[in-house]
């Protein structure tokens, strides 16, 4: 540029042109820092956690956990058998009953309902019931069943469970059936098909994989719920596989033995959170993953 | 249409029907069984959900009937919670879940913008996917595990490295000394506040990465070929044109904090007295009194007003999270006007 002066002077910025650019260069680079510091703070914290959870999650897992029920306070260490196998039991049964009734939900939304008031309002409860708290489900299910059977049992349990399956489910239903394309459908109804046949061997069909995503991410969701399981499926010290008894879960056992004094108690507690975090993020990698692949 | 028919082998004139060949084929005249079944049972399914959220509220309000007769309104400013006199009043919960979900918003929406920002307009292509699984985790972590690290793990540290040090700092700061004073255990509040925030960041990140994916590439373009810087292009044309997706974004996060129950419970201190305005002061949420206190509650006035909190609680989240959901929409309904 030095050899043609009088044009450069145009593109040059001097005095209060260039002041004003360094100090927008130098806002823009302190805002591009911060987010970056934002990055590392959010992933700061997930290590953290993630770190501490192993080391103690490891330091407090034998073999006699997976062997052993919930032990009484300051005895031997004990193990969770009890516990985890009430989870178990609680969350299959619970996925088991809020599957068909939120895939069903999330067909008349994506292929019955799409711009009726019915499908509008379903649609914006859902979304709301999706964020409820998860202590108010047990509320209810407290006044509706427990204070009705005036016992606490692990049914009532598994129904709190399932009301949290159904709107997840009904969410990934939704959205994996609206992205079928509509040409499927039209060919289908050309050949002469009922529409049943059309959502149960086509649609839901084509879209089994995005569904078969959201029952894992709400199985995953419900194995680590605590609160809806406290005043419903309470807990139990024993070996139990009966579903009209209190029933332990690994959530409220952890919750229990974590809150205690007593060092056999958090040793376990350490376990258990351990198992539930190593279940809960190998089901939500191998649902990414299932996901990926399909699309 | 004709010109575009392809010439056929056949001649037009022997197609021509010469004799009646029918009626068409009668249509069907019921539709299948299992159309009418399908339907119903789908319709039925849809309006199972609908009956559920009318079911909780009506459950909540006859659960909580006696608490209201006998209390009225004032339970929401009275702050004497005596079981042994058997007088309830909700304000000391009101204030925790209100203040620890507010401390978590003040922490959140900074960083989620941050981290939002920096998925979409800063992060190299390769690294964009994995950082967002890995912040989609962070959400995905049971609330459980945040509750128990908490408290065993994060709250030593809280009060060794800040607590402490700021009592030691403020001693002798008249109003500044209130705000820090209490036990030096690290529960309380600031630290419910706090794990509050890391559990609501990747929602609120999540909504805010998806909103500003949703700008057209020619407005940031525009903004880019006039000259601006990247931080300029974010907050004078991402964050105007998005604006509502954001607040729906922030509106959902403080749905879920007002109702996080564990992670809450395990380091609010469960203090049912409002007599410290102290940030580090053990106190009490609606979701924490729950969890401690209801399966202990002996039936009567007591679990009543527990169900009542409960239900002041839902109100609340539903009037918070429809908000969000009425924004999140109404950006959706602008995205076919402006682009």
């Amino acid at each position: 540029m030095s050899d043609s002066a009088g044009r450069s002077s145009i593109f040059t910025l001097t005095g209060s042109r260039l002041a004003k650019l360094r100090s927008r260069k130098l806002i823009n680079a302190v805002a591009l820092t911060l987010s970056l510091a934002a990055m590392a703070f959010g992933l700061f914290w997930l290590g953290w956690i993630l770190i501490e959870t192993f080391r103690l999650g490891f330091e407090g897992l034998t073999l006699a956990t997976f062997t052993q029920d919930t032990p009484p306070p300051q005895a031997e260490l004990g193990g969770l058998a009890n516990a985890i196998v009430g989870s178990l039991i609680m969350v299959v049964l619970a996925t088991c009953i809020g599957t068909p009734i939120g895939v069903l939900a999330g067909v008349y939304l994506a292929e019955y309902g799409q711009s009726t008031k019915l499908g509008a309002a379903t649609r914006f409860i859902n979304d709301i019931l999706l964020s409820a708290p998860s202590i108010v489900i047990g509320l209810f299910i407290y006044t509706v069943v427990v204070a009705q059977l005036k016992s606490y049992s692990a049914f009532a349990g598994v129904l709190a469970l399932a009301l949290i399956v159904i709107p997840v489910v009904i969410r990934t239903t939704e959205n994996m059936l609206s992205l079928i394309p509509n040409a499927l459908r039209e060919a289908a109804y050309a050949l002469g098909t009922p529409k049943w046949k059309v959502i149960s061997g086509i649609t839901l069909k084509a879209a089994r994989t995005g569904v078969m995503t959201g029952i894992l991410l709400a199985f995953a969701r419900i194995s680590g719920e605590t609160a809806p399981l406290l005043f419903t499926a309470l807990s139990n010290q024993f070996w139990t596989t009966n579903i009209s008894e209190p029933m332990a879960s690994l959530p409220v056992t952890i919750f229990k033995f974590a809150m205690s004094p007593y060092e056999n108690w958090q040793k376990l507690a350490w376990a258990g959170v351990l198992l539930i975090t190593l279940g809960v993020l190998t089901l939500n990698i191998l649902a990414r993953t299932f996901l990926r692949n399909k699309h | 249409m004709a010109a575009t028919l392809p010439a056929g082998p056949y001649d037009d004139k022997a197609i021509v029907r010469t004799s009646d060949q029918g009626d068409p084929p009668p249509a069907r005249l019921a539709k299948p069984f299992g159309d009418l079944a399908f339907s119903v049972l789908s319709r039925g399914a849809a309006i199972l959900t609908l009956a559920l959220m009318a079911g909780i509220m009506i459950s909540l309000v006859i659960g909580a009937w006696p608490a209201i007769s006998e209390f009225g309104v004032s339970f929401l400013w009275n702050s004497n919670w005596d079981p042994v006199q058997n007088k309830y009043g909700g304000l000391a919960m009101i204030y925790g879940t209100v203040a620890t979900s507010l401390i978590a918003l003040v922490i959140a929406v900074p960083v989620s913008f941050g981290i939002a920002l920096f998925l979409t307009e800063l992060s190299p292509g390769w690294l964009r996917r994995p950082l967002g699984i890995a912040i989609e985790l962070l959400a995905a972590v049971p609330s459980i595990v945040y509750g128990m690290w908490g408290l065993l793990v994060f709250s030593p540290v809280l009060s060794t490295y800040v607590q402490q040090p700021l009592q030691r700092l403020l001693a002798d700061v008249p109003v500044l000394r209130e705000l820090v004073s209490g036990a030096p255990v690290g529960i309380g509040l600031l630290s419910a506040g706090i794990i509050l925030a890391i559990m609501i960041i990747p929602f609120i990140a999540a909504v805010m990465r998806d909103v500003f994916e949703v700008i057209p590439p020619l407005l940031k373009e525009s903004a880019y070929g006039l000259g601006s810087t990247t931080w300029e292009v974010v907050f004078k044309v991402v964050l105007p044109y998005t604006k509502t997706g954001v607040i729906g974004g922030v509106m959902l996060g403080l749905g879920r904090a007002l109702g996080e129950t564990m992670a809450v419970t395990f380091v609010i201190g469960n203090f049912n007295q409002l007599d410290s305005p102290s940030l580090f002061a053990a106190a009490n949420s609606i979701t924490s009194a729950l969890a401690n206190e209801f399966a202990e509650a002996s039936e009567g006035l007591h679990q009543a007003s527990l169900i009542y909190l409960g239900l002041v609680l839902f109100f609340i989240t539903f009037v918070v999270l429809s908000l969000s959901k009425i924004l999140l929409l109404q950006l959706k309904k602008n995205e076919g006007l402006r682009t």
